[in-house]
């Protein structure tokens, strides 16, 4: 390949890039349990799990051997098919997802690697001009999952976790759409790459668009489900809502999901609100993005230690008659003010 | 040649899973067969170069099918199988058969007669949804308000028909207590009577 020249995105490039997201994602989604056991115990003045290896490091490991050789258990009148694929389309979409979002900066493999040598690696592995709508869609589609899970299992609790879903749905998806059409409407781009340049040299999205990025963040949670909206599968309510009747690995891949698509909100609200890939005063570029993702990771365990669930009509009377008015409001005084 | 094999195993899927969309008596699967049917049919727009059309129709379908899943939910129960009623699957299947014949020979008459012309061919260097913008507001400017109009109509009505006791919350408010709550002088008198 030619040095001098900007490098080409080849198949080979796109393919390692695939298995790097796959291989890393899964693994920071893995160990994710522990770091988030490990920061609500600290919150809440606990010590977490200390047991297995130093500071309770192999607890993944543990756990891994545990999910792998439980029982994978299909109740007898369940949809036997249904409920099979139901934990693949959480974590397949929230893959998906990642394939369209800038995770690392690009790279080329070393030359003396075999086989793979010279192989530029794209931060995109695919680099379409509608990056932030495919994104949002696909993360949109993993709700699939739950959906499905609970509508499949036959059981009382799962249904009413499906139904939680579905409203849920319905009502967050107008709102990350909404408050992340401010942005879009100020860069004028749909493309990662453009949000990114756009914050090359000004300031940070955030400064311009808070409340867009508030409202962002709080839907993103209830995309996510994760604690102050995780109806779906909230112990005290509804048993386990949609995972009651899973077991095993089936059950594993609806948390691999939930944390793959944690750190695709972290990466959007990064590269649109925060500043992108970019150089922050003496820091490189990468070491940025990872700090601010990681960042937005943390944030959702420290809301999570700090927050109480919500009830269901609370939620929708936070979606509907707040959030939703806010970020109409917004989009407004954003057109305004482009407009003078 | 990756685009012919993408179109045909896009073409493929979609008919087996809008056939059994069709045929399954089974609601889960009816639905989800919709669902992955719709999200193939993008995959045809982003063969094409319409990456904006094809993550719309994602989103807009995704959204659209979840919402008929609340409703199969409701009405059905969705690990047990439907009984139909067919009064005349022949007659059906004949129809069914000539309407999807004229469509095709609708739709192929125009590749037959090689007569096919783009009116808004694809510009080099603007973004699908500048180009899908720029036509949907000019030449399209007034269906396109008209879409908007009915949309505010059928959000209204939706308003009015559910919107009838809004501001009354089943858990919150001490009215709803009121209503669940049992007078205990009724219970005596039902004592009473029996």
């Amino acid at each position: 390949m030619d040095a001098t020249m900007l490098p080409e995105v080849t198949a080979a490039g796109v393919i390692v890039k695939a298995v790097i997201i796959l291989a890393v994602i899964a693994a920071i989604a893995g160990f994710g349990t522990y770091i988030e056991r490990k920061i609500l115990a600290f919150m809440q003045r606990r010590l977490g799990p200390t047991h297995v290896g130093p500071f309770g490091l192999l607890q993944l490991a543990a756990d891994g051997i545990k999910l792998f050789t439980k029982e994978d258990i299909i109740p007898q009148h369940a949809n036997k098919f249904i409920f099979a694929i139901a934990p693949v389309i959480t974590a397949a979409t929230a893959f998906i997802a990642l394939a369209a979002v800038p995770v690392f900066p690009d790279f080329t493999i070393w030359e003396w690697v075999p086989f793979l040598g010279g192989v530029f690696v794209p931060s995109i592995a695919a680099d379409i001009n509608v990056g932030i709508l495919f994104v949002l869609g696909m993360m949109a589609s993993g709700l699939y999952g739950p959906l499905l899970a609970g509508m499949a299992q036959a059981n009382k609790w799962g249904i009413i976790g499906s139904a939680r879903t579905a409203i849920q749905f319905l009502s967050y998806e107008v709102v990350t759409g909404l408050s992340i059409l401010a942005p879009i409407m100020i860069v004028g781009s749909l493309s990662f790459v453009d949000f990114n340049n756009y914050q090359t040299d000004g300031l940070w999205m955030v400064v311009y668009q808070p409340v867009a990025f508030i409202l962002f963040i709080i839907a993103g949670f209830a995309e996510t489900n994760r604690t102050p909206f995780d109806l779906l599968e909230h112990e005290a309510e509804i048993i386990s809502g949609y995972v009651t009747e899973y077991s095993g690995m089936r059950w594993g891949l609806f948390f691999i999901g939930e944390y793959a698509n944690m750190i695709t909100i972290g990466i959007i609200a990064s590269v649109v609100f925060l500043g992108g890939y970019n150089d922050f005063w003496f820091i490189p570029a990468w070491i940025m993005i990872i700090l601010k993702i990681a960042f937005s990771f943390f944030f959702m365990l420290w809301v999570r230690a700090s927050w109480p669930h919500v009830r269901p009509d609370q939620l929708m009377w936070l979606c509907w008659k707040v959030l939703m008015p806010l970020a109409v409001i917004n989009i407004l005084i954003t057109g305004l003010v482009i407009m003078i | 040649m990756y685009e012919s094999i993408a179109f045909y195993v896009f073409a493929i899927s979609t008919t087996i899973l809008f056939l059994i969309t069709v045929m399954s008596k089974n609601v889960l699967y009816a639905m989800t067969a919709l669902a992955a049917g719709m999200v193939m049919i993008s995959g045809f727009f982003f063969l094409l170069g319409a990456d904006f059309l094809g993550v719309v129709q994602l989103v807009v379908y995704v959204g659209a099918v979840m919402a008929l899943y609340a409703f199969g939910m409701m009405f059905f129960d969705a690990t047990k199988d439907i009984k139909e009623k067919h009064q005349n699957p022949a007659l059906v299947f004949l129809l069914g058969g000539l309407m999807a014949l004229v469509f095709v020979v609708m739709f192929s008459a125009p590749i037959i007669g090689d007569n096919i012309k783009a009116f808004y061919p694809v510009i080099e260097g603007v973004g699908n949804a500048q180009a899908v913008g720029m036509v949907l507001f000019t030449k399209y400017l007034v269906p396109f308000e008209v879409a908007g109009l009915l949309l505010l109509v059928a959000m209204i009505a939706g308003i009015i028909l559910a919107g009838k006791k809004m501001d009354y919350s089943l858990t919150e408010s001490e009215a709803a207590d009121e209503e669940m709550k049992i007078e205990p002088n009724s219970i005596e008198i039902q004592k009473g009577d029996a």
